[in-house]
């Protein structure tokens, strides 16, 4: 599939001098739904503000459906819908209002009809002559999404869009998305909910200080997550793995004083039972032992914690 | 050129004023008729004429200056601030629009807004005497350029303000005074010469008397002179927007 975002060695140093993106590579393919984790501070909002024209780049490119975004930034921009992390709405104006000006500014022709539908999907349909002022804040933050969606756009940026939304709502608004990503929408969302993006992402990247750790399919992601890992401490250290165990996949940690041992939780056959019986007709002790399992969120929080170091 | 996104501009700009359309319309009727009061009536009354022109229809086209001008810096500089200030401006940002489109829905509606406000001081102003226009079209052009201009100004100074204390301080430290030094009650031919000579350093100047000169067909300056002025300041500002607009400054991070 040919890449719909294209994001090539991009930095970005604020005026005061820090660094916030560092040479950024991502290539986001066409109506995929790929979920940008990464915590606080790491760079996903100067990431998708960069790509939606709010902040310029320091150096790199990126290319929005094959257009450049700097120099042919009327086409790139007409293809992007975006949420904002922060409620920003004007508060005297009405809901219908609101979004009608979002649709002029991407300079398409009224589409009442649309608009309504875009409003129904959303929820909003019965705020639709009501004040933004008036509403609580999970409706604001649907009328954000209103408004991005109220040109028909071909890639969708959603900066933690479920911040404040209730599950109900939160659940509706995976559904919208899945039904948009059938359209053809793609869609680039940032979230601390690591559920959410188990949910509905087709792909996760994770990023750190301004850097991309990882890219991946989830399937894959979740193949990992399946794993366990079990923890055998032993009374006396050892040097090396002893041969009669060499065909466990074994690690030797704690200075030899424990193994650990990852083994696939949905496999018939998990080799516990026969490891612990080798274990001790090579005549090692055990004083303890512990199972982890790993989820995304360890994933996410081992990759963080490991490119700190 | 995206004239959607112009259209989609000015009409939700204009909706807000809509939605204060009485006190839009209100307090310039106001302010002119107290201005008319005390200037016109309790002064006047014991001024002579100001070269030949009755005193209380010689102070109307500065009256009208005087809202216009303040009128337009706080309309356009307002307009372009709260977006600011509310964070909606993330959406003018992303838009597929250049920073011409940008200017003309902004400046646009902030311009319409204060000529409204001129046309109803006019009106007001036929209610307390009798007026006669001389050159009622470059009467009208002088009025656009005027809430061009200063609207264009209004919009640099809502890019530049970082908050509302500084939305408010150029208007009052700065053209406020001019405004009030220009002329807008007073034939500058009546202060010293001296006075005179630092008066002409006031850009103000040149605009009231240009637009007195198209209601009376006379002024402090030549008109041709007025209309060069005039035309220098609408360059400068639309120097300094473009160049806003290229470097992003105050805008985009
Ligand atoms: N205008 C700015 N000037 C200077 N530094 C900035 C500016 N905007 C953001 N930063 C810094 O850039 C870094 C990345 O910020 P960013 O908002 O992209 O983080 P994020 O990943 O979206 O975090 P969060 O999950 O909290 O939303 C932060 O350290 C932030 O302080
Ligand atoms: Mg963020």
């Amino acid at each position: 599939m040919p890449s719909v975002v294209s994001i090539q060695h991009v930095s970005k140093i604020f005026s005061d001098g820090f660094k916030a993106l560092d040479g950024v590579d991502l290539e986001i393919k066409d109506s995929e739904i790929l979920a940008l984790l990464g915590p606080n501070g790491a760079g996903k909002t100067t990431l998708i503000s960069i790509i939606c024209g709010i902040s310029s780049l320091t150096t790199g490119k990126i290319q929005v459906g094959g257009y450049d975004v700097e120099s042919q930034y009327r086409k790139a921009r007409e293809m992007i819908g975006l949420v904002p992390q922060e409620i920003a709405l004007e508060p005297f104006e009405t809901v219908m209002n609101s979004i009608r000006f979002s649709r002029g500014l991407f300079g398409k022709p009224k589409n009442e009809d649309y608009l309504d539908e875009v409003l129904k999907t959303l929820s909003l349909y019965d705020k639709k002559n009501a004040r933004v002022i008036t509403l609580s804040g999970g409706m604001k933050r649907r009328l954000l999404i209103a408004k991005a969606l109220a040109h028909e756009p071909k890639i969708l940026f959603l900066d933690e869009p479920t911040a404040g939304v209730d599950v109900e709502l939160r659940k509706d608004m995976w559904q919208t998305i899945k039904k948009l990503k059938r359209k053809g929408v793609t869609t680039i969302l940032t979230t601390h909910y690591i559920e959410e993006a188990e949910a509905i992402a087709d792909r996760i990247g994770v990023i750190n200080k301004g850097h991309i750790l990882l890219v991946e399919d989830k399937v894959a992601l979740m193949a990992r997550m399946g794993k366990k890992k079990i923890y055998i401490d032993l009374t006396k250290p050892v040097i090396e793995i002893p041969k009669e165990l060499s065909h466990y996949s074994l690690e030797l940690i704690k200075g030899g004083l424990a193994f650990s041992y990852t083994y696939d939780t949905k496999s018939e056959r998990t080799g516990i039972t026969s490891l612990l019986n080798d274990l001790q007709s090579a005549g090692l002790k055990m004083r303890d032992v512990q199972t982890q399992q790993s989820s995304l969120e360890d994933i996410f929080v081992g990759l963080v914690e490991e490119k700190v170091k | 050129m995206n004239y959607r996104a112009i259209k989609a501009i000015y009409t939700f700009e204009m909706s807000r004023f809509f939605r204060t359309l009485l006190q839009s319309f209100l307090s310039p009727v106001l302010s002119t008729c107290l201005y008319f009061v005390v200037f016109g009536t309790a002064i006047g009354s014991r001024m002579e004429s100001v070269d030949g022109v009755d005193y209380g229809a010689f102070i109307v086209p500065g009256l009208i200056m005087l809202s216009v001008m303040t009128q337009s810096i706080s309309n356009a500089s307002f307009g372009i601030y709260f977006p600011k200030f509310i964070g909606t401006v993330y959406e003018l940002l992303s838009a597929p629009i250049s920073f011409l489109e940008i200017v003309i829905g902004y400046v646009g509606a902030a311009m319409t807004k204060s000529l409204f406000i001129g046309l109803v001081i006019l009106g007001t102003a036929f209610l307390f005497i009798d007026l006669d226009i001389q050159y009622p079209i470059a009467m009208i052009l002088f009025l656009l350029l005027t809430c061009l201009s200063f609207s264009l100004l209004g919009f640099i100074i809502g890019i530049w303000a970082g908050s509302f204390e500084q939305l408010n301080l150029v208007p009052m430290l700065v053209v406020t005074p001019l405004v009030f030094l220009g002329g807008s009650f007073y034939s500058i031919s009546m202060l010293p010469p001296i006075w005179q000579t630092v008066t002409l350093f006031n850009p103000v100047v040149y605009l009231i008397s240009g637009f007195r000169w198209a209601f009376f067909g006379q002024a402090d300056v030549a008109i041709g002179i007025s209309l060069w002025a005039i035309g220098f300041f609408t360059l400068v500002c639309l120097v300094v927007i473009w160049w806003i607009f290229k470097t992003g400054w105050r805008i985009r991070t």
